[in-house]
């Protein structure tokens, strides 16, 4: 299940959908991002994104992930639009028979999510507004996934 | 044989640009991507960034791309959700 949506969510609704669906399922891992509420005069984050773009590449990043690890099918929902500081803005949810492969899809997941998805965020502060690049960090951590495809969890 | 395409600025290039879509007529009905971009770009200087990527109806593209009537190109600067 994918979602791009201005609403917000519950975490309680997407636990209760990842159980119905899932089979022989041992573990649940659930990630939940927010908005920071330490940056400096803060007043909202707009998020932006490319639809019909945006659902495409998040749907390869969740077709990866299923044939790589042994997981049933992943619930992602990212929020558009104008959020205030401590509000949801991503979540994913991963059941699976082991912990260990919803652990490494989650992760996985998340970090593609952020360096592929066409989203932009942009701060609105007391003392102007700003767009926000991605991190080198992110990149970072996204990249590992791709030094050695057949590892299960990064180095 | 004229070509019409759709252009799409996201982030912070619709604000560079001053935009966020627009209509552009092509000459040239077999343009690679890479003459339409140096076309944009020559209109648009902030453009000529090699962080910016293109997505041609919905799909990352590189300039050897040839681009067909009705495509819709679309600019943005690195990702940054989640």
């Amino acid at each position: 299940m994918l979602s791009i949506q201005e609403e917000d969510f519950d975490i309680a609704t997407e636990y209760a959908a990842l159980l119905e669906s899932a089979s022989n399922t041992g573990a649940i891992v659930t990630f939940v991002g927010l908005v920071r509420d330490t940056e400096q005069g803060l007043k909202h984050m707009l998020l932006e994104h490319y639809p019909g773009m945006t659902e495409n590449v998040i749907q390869q990043i969740i077709d990866t992930a299923t044939q790589r690890w042994n997981i049933d099918e992943p619930r992602v929902i990212h929020r558009v639009g104008e959020l205030q500081p401590t509000e949801q803005i991503v979540f994913v949810g991963i059941s699976s028979t082991h912990r260990s492969d919803a652990y490494a899809a989650c992760e996985y997941l998340m970090d593609q999510l952020k360096t592929r998805a066409t989203l932009w965020k942009k701060e609105v502060t007391t003392d102007g507004e700003q767009w926000l690049d991605s991190k080198p960090s992110d990149i970072k951590r996204a990249s590992r996934w791709n030094e050695n495809p057949k590892l299960t969890t990064p180095s | 044989m004229t070509i019409s395409i759709k252009i799409l600025y996201f982030g912070r290039l619709a604000d560079v640009v001053g935009l966020r879509q627009a209509e552009l007529d092509l000459a040239d009905g077999d343009a690679l991507l890479e003459t339409v971009r140096q076309q944009i770009v020559s209109t648009h200087p902030a453009l000529d960034d090699p962080t910016i990527r293109i997505a041609v109806n919905h799909t990352l593209a590189n300039d050897n791309l040839t681009i067909n009537d009705g495509d819709e190109l679309a600019f943005f600067p690195p990702v940054s959700g989640g």
